[in-house]
């Protein structure tokens, strides 16, 4: 097992009386995607804003990289290289690929000597280049994110979180809002990015994506890591059990 | 497979979808067409000149507004900041000159301090709208009044800032009415003024090929139409109306950007007030109280969407002077020119038709 590259340790975090997150431990290797599962409320989400940065932990360590990230601000986590794709992307779709895997960091060029203008066709071609990488094919980097497809969207959010060199990748949910093969191509993607030597950190309630793209699960429930499966050892069932809780799951069957 | 199917449904739709993009440049044709056919005299220079001047009101202030709606907000307090800055401008030459100013130097602090002092309610809008969080709406709504008020202060209450000195009317005029090029019926182009000693038959034939005031908008349209559609500014003011979320998580200062474009419409908004004061020699703080409906009238049926992420300044130019044309054109057939208003309102809500179908189109394509 390498180095882990992100080291989650004893962090807990309360909101008011509610314990959130009670003494969780977590590590993310590099190479390889974690599918983080769990309830709803069962601090799947909690433990991801405090790794990204939108929440501080109360109490415990987060390192990455080599350097403690534990009080430091969104944008330095995501200077860093920690990437968090969520659910409802967070791109504009009125523009078109390039302009969005540039948003907010525009290439600029000189114009009439005098006057700085985006340079999209620069943007367009290095956008084409990062998706080539991906193995992601869009028909015209000219066009709206409007006129793409869900999958295509969701690729498009992949591509500008490594091309700024995401050195880990968080993703919550990232097939829920989309059709069987659009699933299969980001599930792919998920592998390519993994290829790539970017772990993965994945959100996910469908088992069978995680099953399919996991090479470990961790699982959560109330606030605390209830099982860590790498895949060899890990079956459906058995993560529900985990899900649910193990006593509920003995006592019904 | 996707890619197939976007190219399909995109020959299929295209010639649909081109037309849903162009159609109020043919619009325009068509009425400029229209009204050549129909009405004796439109056809002429001197009257498209006078079309293009008569639009420079509501183009400038449809230049700021798009921008505005760009990112889906609405600035409905320019129509008095185009009052405040003509009365304004009015007031600061007119005491200057009356102080002992020369002409010159008091026409030029009186327009620079009539634009400073119209940025004013641009700069409360942006920190109400992007810190407050106060909608667009409502912001601007009530710096409406405000301005309103301030305008009228500033007259005492009367309709116009008279009392300018008859130099420096003079001046004025020669400005607001003047033009760099001029047309003189079988004598050609006559450059600055037009020829002295002309005869009368021929002098009514005569007509301003550049004017002032249509140049001065030009600048202001290409520079603002420049920076939104090349430079990161403008590409930043399409993020924060396509996705607000995402332009802050793409770390945009979207408070500082929204700030800057309700500046920016003042700006736009104080040009139109100063020039009115050229035109017309004399301050007046409904300066543009009709055409502030007009200005949100030309940004959409130029295809700006009024929920944001989309428009072009080119677009707001062709809905002013198709809002100027209709002016002109309903005059020249003696059509009671109330019938404007319904002609314009029909215009607006075939627009927003349009532009709803273009995006049926889209989503259309999109899902295929």
């Amino acid at each position: 097992m390498p180095e882990p590259i992100l080291t989650v340790q004893q962090v807990s975090k309360f909101f008011g009386g509610l314990t959130a997150l009670n003494k969780v431990d977590f590590q993310v290797s590099p190479g390889e995607v974690v599918a983080l599962l769990g309830d709803n409320g069962a601090g799947k989400s909690t433990l991801i804003k405090c790794v990204s940065g939108v929440y501080r932990p109360e109490q415990g360590r987060i390192t990455f990289d080599g350097a403690d990230i534990t009080h430091h601000a969104p944008s330095e986590i995501r200077d860093r290289g920690i990437e968090t794709i969520y659910q409802d992307l967070a791109l504009a779709e009125n523009l078109d690929v390039g302009a969005n895997v540039f948003l907010g960091k525009e290439k600029k060029k000189r114009a009439y000597g005098f006057i700085n203008v985006t340079d999209d066709d620069f943007m367009r071609s290095e956008a084409a280049k990062v998706l080539e990488r991906l193995d992601i094919h869009i028909p015209s980097l000219k066009q709206r994110l409007v006129n793409l497809s869900g999958g295509q969207r969701q690729a498009v959010a992949i591509a500008r979180a490594i091309y700024w060199n995401a050195k880990l990748v968080i993703m919550d949910e990232p097939t829920a809002a989309l059709g069987v093969p659009e699933q299969r191509k980001v599930l792919s993607l998920i592998r390519s990015l993994r290829d790539h030597g970017v772990p993965v950190i994945l959100i996910s309630h469908t088992l069978q994506d995680v099953m399919t793209v996991a090479d470990r699960m961790v699982i959560m429930r109330r606030g605390k890591v209830s099982a860590n499966l790498p895949r060899a050892e890990a079956t459906e069932e058995l993560i529900v059990r985990h899900i649910v809780g193990f006593g509920e799951v003995a006592e019904a069957s | 497979m996707a890619a197939v199917a976007v190219k399909n449904s995109g020959s299929r739709a295209g010639a649909l979808d081109m037309i849903t993009k162009i159609w109020a440049y043919l619009f325009l044709l068509v009425m400029v067409i229209f009204f050549s056919v129909t009405g004796t005299g439109f056809f002429s220079l001197n009257n498209f000149s006078n079309i293009l001047v008569t639009s420079t009101l509501v183009a400038l202030m449809a230049i700021g507004q798009t921008y505005v709606v760009i990112t889906s907000g609405i600035d409905l307090s320019i129509g008095w900041t185009v009052g405040l800055a003509s009365v304004m401008s009015a007031r600061t030459m007119r005491d200057f000159v009356n102080g002992g100013m020369d002409i010159a130097p008091a026409i030029v602090l009186g327009v620079i301090i009539a634009l400073l002092v119209s940025l004013i309610p641009g700069i409360i809008n942006g920190v109400l709208i992007a810190r407050v969080r106060i909608p667009p709406f409502i912001a601007t709504l009530g710096m409406f009044g405000i301005v309103r008020g301030a305008a009228f202060l500033l007259t005492d209450g009367q309709q116009v800032v008279g009392n300018l000195s008859d130099t420096l009317r003079q001046v004025l005029r020669g400005i607001g009415n003047g033009s760099l090029a001029f047309w003189v019926p079988g004598q050609g182009v006559a450059w600055f003024e037009r020829p002295p000693d002309l005869p009368p038959e021929v002098i009514r034939g005569v007509a301003q090929m550049l004017p002032y005031p249509v140049i001065v908008t030009a600048v202001v349209v290409i520079i603002f139409a420049f920076i939104l559609g090349r430079t990161q500014f403008g590409r930043h003011t399409y993020a924060i109306g396509g996705n607000q979320d995402a332009a802050v998580r793409a770390g945009i200062n979207v408070h500082r950007h929204l700030i800057l474009i309700y500046v920016l419409s003042a700006f736009t908004a104080g040009i139109a007030g100063v020039m009115h004061l050229f035109r017309f020699t004399a301050g007046a703080p409904q300066a543009g109280e009709a055409a502030l409906l007009q200005s949100v009238a030309a940004v959409v049926i130029g295809g700006t969407n009024l929920f944001g992420g989309e428009g072009k300044i080119s677009g707001a130019v062709i809905g002013a002077l198709i809002i100027g044309v209709l002016q002109t054109g309903l005059v020249i057939l003696n059509i009671d020119p109330l019938w404007q208003f319904i002609v314009v309102g029909v215009v607006i809500i075939v627009a927003v038709l349009v532009n709803q179908a273009q995006a049926a189109l889209e989503r259309l394509r999109s899902n295929a």
